[in-house]
């Protein structure tokens, strides 16, 4: 594990509004505007080529209300680091990763699935674990365990 | 029943992208997929042109009821996520609470917990070669490591109760110490695994249809391997020695000698192999680990979260208000969050868990190979023949109950 790097990074990267180690992981806060060209000069200047994650946490009551979480790797220097923005429920809205990394194309497709955050940029945010026609996105906090869905006819 | 609901599945693709190609459907239920997955593809004679594979047939909301339920009770879910090597998932979860909590695992603990990663991972790679083998018509070599698999389940279940999802781990812990004779037994089974699978490497290894079959088919390189996020076996066939164990020691592996195998292709053959070379160095890894397994307790004395004696708490008043307290609330977790990964059978498992200091979670995600493999899985079928989408998937090793969680 090479930890030089994460100082680095820490210094290099002005557009990061905040940085702190949580349970020896650096973690980084970039607002949503900024999040592409930040990945794009961690993946270049950094080598962090390893998209592992995105998901979404949702604080209700809180402004904005969602917590976007991403965690890449480097294979080069084998760490990993957490990137966070936060959106609001309004506009849900934050640019998509999948002209960087391939990966990004299925995770982002889950994470609109079950937060209904909006990634600008990826042509393809079908339905995945989720089915067309599905009402709501169950991972919110407001929508309740038990409730029904509308019933999906047979296929002829 | 109101007909105006769209059909619940939508391709990419609707059109054929050119004259003289036709889309084909496979799945979700195909006798030679092993998974419940549907993959749409356009063929141009019997030549994939696209793919595209549809999951999601086994979701079952996996994340939304973690959120109701204590840490504790998310054990046996946890189980269901990769059932060919529940143990592994088990204490992947562990680590990840384990890490807020501030519990440093017991010796004991640590190496039986590396023990039994290892041993999950041969069943693990048993299931896949087998699985893959018998479809390509390979009867006894299935046979042979089906039977090796049970060996495992049978001797797994002596130790747990159960066959397949253990329900082993605990936070801080296991759940009981090995019976007696476990490991004479293992030693036993160890010796048996080398019997049969040195006979599967005798039938398959310089097979002409296995080669012709496996052999530059399903080819990924290095860099397109690791833009897909592929991990585990696939990205190691590639050539690139990425392994967790040796990248970022966790349990007990910085203490152990092993080497990483790697392929030189990234094709079908390599996959087969390199998973075969893995389980060889599992082997060595246990038979290094049953030295080296210290005694002592297996759970840490933290009564945060290690339930206390039966006898205690039948007859002394705390015993029985902590356990009341862990069984009715839950290990109090401290506020914050954590993303811990291990290298389980397929690859990276990442746990990322949210707490806000309750007994039950904010949040848990799981960052499960087998779903990021099935974002790249086209790259691995277009180009290919029809016939070589089986053993291309089965070189993957998808597990539908974590990928589609």
């Amino acid at each position: 594990m090479d930890t030089a790097v994460l100082d680095l990074l820490k210094e290099r990267l002005d557009t990061v509004h905040e940085t702190a180690i949580s349970h020896g992981t650096l973690v980084l806060v970039v607002a949503p505007a900024e999040l592409p060209g930040t990945v794009q000069r961690l993946k270049s200047e950094f080598e962090f080529d390893l998209f592992l994650d995105v998901t979404a946490v949702d604080w209700p009551g809180q402004k904005p209300r969602f917590e976007v979480v991403y965690h890449f790797y480097s294979t080069t220097h084998r760490v990993r680091f957490r990137l966070k923005t936060r959106v609001s429920e309004e506009d849900p809205t934050v640019g998509s990763l999948v002209s960087l990394y391939g990966s990004a194309r299925f995770m982002e497709r889950e994470c609109h699935d079950m937060y209904g955050i909006v990634f600008r940029g990826n042509p393809d945010l079908r339905p995945i674990l989720l089915y067309e026609g599905f009402v709501g996105h169950p991972l919110r906090k407001d929508y309740p365990k038990r409730a029904e869905q509308p019933l999906v006819p047979y296929r002829d | 029943m109101d007909a105006k609901l769209p059909n619940p599945v939508r391709s990419v693709f609707e059109q054929v992208e050119r004259d003289g190609t036709v889309v084909v459907n496979i799945g979700p239920s195909h006798p030679a997929t092993h998974g419940t997955i549907q993959i749409i593809v356009e063929l141009d004679g019997e030549k994939v042109v696209r793919a595209d594979a549809h999951c999601g047939y086994l979701h079952r909301g996996f994340e939304k009821e973690c959120e109701a339920h204590t840490w504790h009770n998310l054990i046996p879910y946890v189980d269901r996520l990769n059932y060919c090597s529940a143990l592994s998932n088990d204490f992947a979860y562990c680590a990840a609470v384990e890490e807020l909590m501030g519990i440093e695992l017991t010796p004991r603990c640590k190496y039986l917990r590396t023990l039994l990663a290892e041993y999950s991972r041969i069943a693990d790679h048993l299931t896949c070669i087998a699985a893959s083998l018998m479809e390509m018509g390979a009867m006894t070599a299935f046979l042979y490591l089906v039977m090796l698999r049970d060996f495992i389940y049978e001797h797994l279940a002596a130790l747990t109760g159960a066959r397949v999802t253990y329900t082993y781990g605990r936070i801080g812990g296991l759940a009981c110490d090995l019976p007696p004779g476990w490991l004479a037994r293992l030693d036993e089974i160890l010796d048996q695994y080398e019997v049969f699978v040195g006979r599967v490497h005798g039938l398959m290894d310089r097979n002409r249809i296995f080669i012709d079959r496996t052999r530059d088919v399903g080819v990924i390189s290095t860099a397109e391997a690791i833009n897909w996020g592929f991990t585990g076996p696939i990205l190691r066939s590639t050539g690139a020695p990425r392994d967790l164990r040796k990248d970022t020691p966790y349990l007990a592996y910085a203490e152990l000698d092993f080497e990483v195998p790697v392929g030189i292709k990234g094709d079908n053959y390599d996959r087969y192999y390199v998973r075969m070379r893995e389980m060889d160095e599992s082997v060595h890894m246990i038979r290094q680990l049953v030295d080296l397994l210290p005694d002592g307790p297996i759970n840490v004395d933290d009564r945060r979260c290690t339930f206390p004696e039966k006898r205690l708490v039948y007859t002394e008043i705390e015993s029985l208000i902590n356990h009341f307290k862990l069984v009715m609330e839950g290990p109090q977790v401290p506020a914050g969050e954590v993303y811990s990964a291990q290298e389980a059978p397929n690859g990276e498992l990442g746990f990322y868990i949210v707490s806000t200091g309750e007994g039950t979670p904010y949040k848990v995600h799981v960052r499960s190979p087998s779903f990021v493999h099935m974002g790249g899985a086209h790259r691995l079928m277009e180009g290919y023949q029809l016939a070589d989408i089986i053993p291309t998937f089965g070189s993957v090793n998808m597990i539908g109950g974590e990928c589609d969680r």
